[in-house]
C-alpha cells in the first residue's frame, strides 16, 4: 500500500500526515489525523453529513480524494468555535433547537458557513438551496433554516 | 485488488497514461469516488492536475468550457447565462463544487443532465489527445471508446429564448432525474430552422429526439405542433427502469413534459 504525504492546513494549523491511494478526505481526516467532526453518513455523496470547507468551497469530504488537498485549506466543524466561545451558527443551532440527533449538525454548519461567506444576507429560498445537499431526519429543516436566517439577519453574536 | 493514483501534470500525460489499458480516469470524483468507496472501482487511477482543465474561453460565438470546470463555475460564470439553471439542477451545492462537465459526459444514467444540454446545444468534444473537434453524439454513442476529453465547445445560442430547459426529479432540489429534457429551436421568421432536442435518463446515455426533431422542424411553435411533438416524445428512446421511475412511466411522462417545456419556449 503507497503512503503519501499530505500538507495541509486544517481550521487554520498546519497539518502533514500520510494518506494511502485512494483514501478519502472524509477517512483522512478522521482516522488519519483525528478530527472527527466530519461524519461518515452514506459514503457515496447523497447525505451531506461529511461537508467540509476546502478553500472555501464546501465539498463532500468521502468524494474527495485526499491527497488532492495538499497545499490546500480545510475547514471543518471542529474549528468554528473560538476556544470556549461557540460560533454564531453553533450558539443559533442551539437556541433554535436544531439538532435532534446532530449527526447532520456539523455538515449543516459548513453548508451554512459557506452560504454566509459567500453571502451574509440570505433570502429564505437561498438558505433553502444552500442545505439541500445535507440529509436531515430529525428536525424537519425548519429549526436549522430559521437558525441560519437568525445568524444572517443579526438575531445571534458571538 | 487495491487503487493505485496516477497524478500527471498535463492532460496529454494523463491520456497517455490511460491508454487502452482499463485503468479509470478520476475528474470531480463524484462518480468515481463513489465507486472507490465501495470497492467496485479497483485497480490504476488516472488523474491530471492541469489547470487548463479548469478553464473558459470565448471565441465568436463558440464557448470552450474545459473538461474540469465544475458546475458551481458554469452557475458562476457571466458569459454562461444560458446554461445557468442546467448547472443548478446538478446535485446539491457541494456536488456543484465537484462535479465536472467533463465527468457529465461520462456519467452513467440516471446522471448526466448537464450533457443533455450540451448535446441540444450541438456542442463538440475536443479530445485529450488532439485531432479535431468531434459532435457530442458521437462520443456519447459509444463512451467507452471515447477517450479523455480536454474540453467542450458550444456555440452560444444567438437567441437565448431559443434554448430550453426542463429536469424533472421527485426530490427537489437536488433528486435525480426522472428525465430531463433541452431543446435549441433557433426561429427564422417565426419557423424552427435546426430542431435539436435531447433527452436525459430516457437511455443509457443522453439521446437526442429524431422524431421529435422532425415534427419541430420548419413549423411555428404553435399548439398543433407542440401536440404532434409531444405524441412523438418517447418515440425511438429506450427509458431504462431503476429506483426513480420505470421505464414504463418516464415513457408515459416524457410527452407531458415535452409540451410544457415547448409551451414555455413558444
Amino acid at each position: 500500500m503507497t503512503m503519501k504525504p499530505v500538507t495541509f492546513t486544517l481550521n487554520g494549523a498546519t497539518k502533514a500526515a500520510f494518506t494511502t491511494d485512494g483514501q478519502n478526505l472524509l477517512d483522512f481526516l478522521r482516522r488519519g489525523v483525528g478530527d472527527l467532526s466530519p461524519k461518515y453518513g452514506c459514503g457515496q455523496g447523497t447525505c451531506g453529513s461529511c461537508t467540509v470547507l476546502v478553500d472555501g468551497a464546501p465539498q463532500l469530504a468521502c468524494l474527495v480524494l485526499a491527497e488532492t488537498v495538499e497545499g490546500k485549506r480545510v475547514e471543518t466543524a471542529a474549528g468554528l468555535a473560538a476556544g470556549a466561545r461557540l460560533h454564531p451558527l453553533q450558539e443559533a443551532f442551539m437556541d433554535r433547537f436544531a439538532a435532534q440527533c446532530g449527526y447532520c449538525t456539523p455538515g449543516m454548519l459548513m453548508a451554512a458557513k459557506a452560504l454566509l461567506e459567500r453571502n451574509p444576507r440570505p433570502t429564505r429560498d437561498e438558505v433553502i438551496e444552500a442545505i439541500g445537499g445535507n440529509i436531515c431526519r430529525c428536525t424537519g429543516y425548519e429549526p436549522i433554516i430559521a437558525a441560519i436566517l437568525d445568524v444572517s439577519q443579526g438575531r445571534v453574536r458571538a | 485488488m487495491a487503487v493505485t493514483v496516477e497524478t500527471h501534470a498535463t492532460l496529454i500525460d494523463a491520456a497517455r497514461a490511460l491508454g487502452s489499458s482499463g485503468a479509470t480516469y478520476l475528474g470531480g470524483g463524484t462518480v468515481v469516488m463513489r465507486g472507490i468507496n465501495a470497492g467496485e472501482v479497483q485497480g490504476r487511477i488516472v488523474r491530471s492536475a492541469d489547470p487548463a482543465l479548469r478553464q473558459v474561453g470565448l471565441s465568436g460565438d463558440t464557448i470552450r468550457i474545459g473538461a474540469g470546470v465544475t458546475m458551481a463555475q458554469i452557475a458562476a460564470h457571466r458569459e454562461l447565462a444560458f446554461l445557468h439553471p442546467v448547472a443548478r439542477a446538478v446535485g446539491g451545492p457541494q456536488v456543484r463544487e465537484m462535479a465536472t462537465v467533463g465527468g457529465n459526459l461520462f456519467a452513467p444514467h440516471p446522471y448526466g443532465d448537464f450533457a443533455v444540454a450540451l448535446l441540444a446545444l450541438g456542442a463538440r468534444a475536443v479530445p485529450a489527445t488532439g485531432g479535431g473537434a468531434l459532435p457530442l453524439e458521437d462520443l456519447l454513442r459509444d463512451r467507452r471508446r471515447g477517450g479523455l476529453v480536454a474540453a467542450v465547445e458550444v456555440p452560444r445560442p444567438r437567441d437565448p429564448r431559443a434554448f430550453g430547459w426542463l429536469k424533472v426529479s421527485r426530490v427537489k432540489p437536488k433528486g435525480v432525474s426522472v428525465l430531463s429534457i433541452a431543446a435549441c429551436l433557433p426561429r427564422e421568421t417565426g419557423r424552427i430552422r435546426g430542431a435539436r432536442v435531447a433527452f436525459g435518463a430516457m437511455g443509457p446515455s443522453p439521446m437526442r429526439s429524431a422524431a421529435v426533431e422532425r415534427v419541430l422542424e420548419g413549423q411555428s411553435l404553435d399548439a398543433a405542433t407542440i401536440a404532434r411533438a409531444a405524441q412523438v416524445a418517447a418515440e425511438g428512446l429506450e427509458p431504462p427502469t431503476d429506483s426513480i421511475a420505470s421505464s414504463w412511466y418516464r415513457r408515459e411522462v416524457a410527452g407531458v413534459h415535452l409540451r410544457r417545456l415547448l409551451e414555455g419556449m413558444a
